[in-house]
């Protein structure tokens, strides 16, 4: 914090603060003129009559691909320079010593904050592990972090407004807290690879002293690698959602995907698994399912299987895990997930 | 002669980071030995959570994210 004033006297470091009060004048200008510029080239320039199912659709796109992808880029930069006071290192710190319960819930919250991409799943578990942190509490981290992911937070934000959201980071805490706590109750121990028991790392740890500009640097490094990774799904994802929308009639899906389609929620888990990698796609092909006569609950379900559970995390988690271990892990979370999908079904 | 290792298990950011690390090593002219670590036994001797991870001489320098190129040669001149 102290380092601000001493950053400013440095040219680099103005040059980069002069360079962010610019981006965030062009952001702010960006987002207020998408909605005439996207009704003045569907309206006047495409010459579309409002109201038909061409002009709505191609008016929805080019309305919700710029804001989208704006909403995105200033986001992840916030989220990210937040970030940079949190790490896997001070996150395992302020996790060991705690019980289970406080550790849970503590693990849960800490795994929406803490920088973690899932290719580190395993040393992270065995580093945690290894700190003496219980079995549950860890998971509850290895759920909430993903499950709790920041596009599908922004995208479902910006798509659905902040209630959704909300009530999706809410239900992603209480699933990463419950389902961690189960695992630490089942006394699974004996089912982690032996291996992982035997590591004992050396060396000291990491001990970072970011300077602002740092932090601005890194979280811009950030905005482009995950906006550089997602841009595509999510233009796909709005194209699809662009013409359900203005060619599919209300209330199409109420049969198979409303409220009285009981199987429909344990089917979108089922299906949201193979599709892991795409959650930047599927949600905006989720948010026009619901207005044309989805149930919150089921889509809900289907987006949290989508990030949650995903088949490469299994897959790289199956080195530190033996197989009863890992099937518990799975069938909990998918459990949880189904059981949050019909409670929203059944109170709203 | 510089040993440096880079820890990961294979995904593009591990990759991303050998690719910079050789690449610094090259401009610089600096005689080092770059090796590739992908067993988790051997990554986790290191005190690291997350990867990818570059080491210099045994000394874990930067773990969970890929340098700036110009960071990385600052650790190789010392």
């Amino acid at each position: 914090m102290n380092s601000f004033p001493k950053d400013l006297k440095n040219n680099h470091s103005r040059q980069i603060i002069a360079l962010l009060f610019v981006a965030i004048l062009l952001w702010l200008l960006a987002y207020n003129a998408i909605q005439p510029v996207a009704n003045y080239i569907s309206y006047n320039l495409l010459r579309l009559t409002p109201g038909s199912h061409l002009g709505d659709a191609i008016a929805f796109f080019l309305y919700d691909v710029p804001k989208i992808l704006l909403l995105l880029s200033g986001m992840i930069f916030i989220i990210s320079i937040f970030r940079t006071f949190f790490s896997p290192e001070r996150t395992r710190a302020l996790l060991s010593g705690k019980r289970q319960g406080i550790g849970n819930i503590l693990a849960a919250l800490l795994g929406i904050v803490t920088p973690f991409c899932s290719c580190s799943a395993v040393p992270l578990f065995i580093g945690f592990v290894e700190s003496g942190i219980p079995l549950g509490v860890t998971f509850s981290f290895l759920i909430s972090a993903p499950i709790i992911n920041e596009v599908a937070i922004i995208l479902l934000y910006g798509l659905f407004g902040w209630k959704i959201a909300a009530i999706y980071i809410l239900s992603g805490l209480t699933i990463a807290i419950l389902s961690g706590l189960m695992i630490g109750r089942l006394n699974l121990e004996r089912h982690v690879e032996d291996f992982v028991w035997k590591v004992q790392s050396t060396g000291a740890l990491l001990e970072e002293k970011l300077a602002w500009t740092d932090r601005i640097l890194r979280a811009w490094e950030s905005v482009k690698e995950i906006v550089g990774k997602v841009w595509s799904y999510v233009i796909a994802g709005i194209a699809v959602g662009a013409i359900i929308h203005g060619y599919v009639p209300e209330s199409a899906l109420a049969g198979i995907m409303g409220k009285q389609a009981w199987w429909s929620v344990p089917a979108a888990v089922l299906l949201g698994v193979p599709l892991y990698s795409n959650a930047a796609g599927v949600i905006p092909i989720v948010s026009t399912l619901i207005e044309k006569g989805a149930s919150l609950g089921t889509a809900l379900a289907f987006m949290m299987s989508v990030v949650g559970l995903s088949l490469p995390e299994i897959i790289i988690l199956r080195r530190v895990l033996k197989p009863p271990l890992i099937a518990v892990f799975v069938c909990t979370v998918a459990l949880a997930i189904i059981i949050t999908g019909y409670l929203f079904n059944i109170i709203i | 002669m510089i040993r440096i290792k880079v820890l990961g298990s294979g995904c593009t950011n591990c990759k991303r980071l050998e690719a910079s690390t050789r690449k610094v090593v090259e401009t610089l002219g600096i005689e080092a030995e770059i090796e590739k670590i992908t067993d988790y036994a051997e990554i986790m001797k290191y005190p690291i959570l997350n990867t990818p991870g570059l080491v210099i001489n045994e000394k874990l320098v930067s773990a969970g994210r890929i340098p700036a190129e110009d960071e990385i040669a600052g650790w190789l001149k010392i």
